[in-house]
């Protein structure tokens, strides 16, 4: 199934997109997404402990199950405010 | 109300919307952006927003203290794109029938839009280099154990 990865700020700069289209295993979890994103690209690897996944516009855990069209977005450190 | 913007903050406007005839007290929170960061000088900062999950989760912070200390109205205003030193980058106003409620609720929603609101700033420093503002764990913790 495809999922829409959006990136934002320092995950941004470390992927050289805002966004992209990842095709992934149906049943996936947001943590495999993350994983699948890193082994493709490892400069995300420091980053993986302080990097939150959103799925269509809300904050999920880990082991949570991504659908087919999902948008899903990488969220470093937010510093508002 | 809340809204991002990447225009000025117009304060009085927002603090005469807030401001209801039943309400004693009105808090408000002013965030400007700073000339320095851990000891370097900053000469510029940019926000950066993911705008439809931002306005959602600020939404879902001004109803949850709206509902935890009955506040007659809440304003939370936040910058994007970018903004000079010196600038209000949030603007944060509570309205209530008595102060420690008005107290509360600020403390409450600044805290937590540092903590969850998706928004990031980007400084620029004297020397040319540019730089997400980076939170450290430690931090958030300290944010955490805070609110």
């Amino acid at each position: 199934m495809k999922v829409r990865v959006k990136f934002f700020s320092i995950a941004k700069d470390l992927a050289g997109v805002d966004e992209t289209v990842v095709e992934i295993p149906s049943g996936s979890s947001a943590e495999t997404l993350l994983d699948q994103l890193i082994a493709r690209n490892p400069r995300f690897v420091d980053w993986k402990p302080s990097l939150r996944l959103a799925v269509n516009q809300e904050y999920v855990r880990n082991g949570h199950l991504l659908r087919e069209n999902d948008e899903v977005a990488v969220i470093p450190p937010v510093s508002g405010g | 109300m809340v809204k991002i913007t990447d225009s000025s903050i117009n304060i009085e406007k927002l603090l005469v919307q807030v401001t209801k005839p039943e309400s004693g007290a009105v808090n408000v929170f002013i965030g400007t952006t700073r000339n320095h960061s851990h000891g370097r000088k900053v000469t510029g900062l940019e926000y950066e927003a993911y705008l439809p999950m931002a306005l959602k989760t600020l939404e879902e912070l001004q109803q949850e203290a709206k509902s935890r200390w009955g506040l007659h109205d809440v304003a939370i205003v936040h910058r994007v794109g970018k903004v000079q030193v010196g600038e209000t980058c949030v603007f944060i106003a509570v309205s209530s029938a008595h102060r420690d409620e008005a107290y509360q609720a600020s403390r409450f929603l600044i805290d937590k839009l540092k903590l969850v609101v998706p928004i990031w700033k980007r400084e620029f420093f004297e020397d040319g280099t540019v730089e997400w503002s980076q939170q450290t764990h430690e931090q958030t913790t300290e944010t955490r154990h805070n609110s």
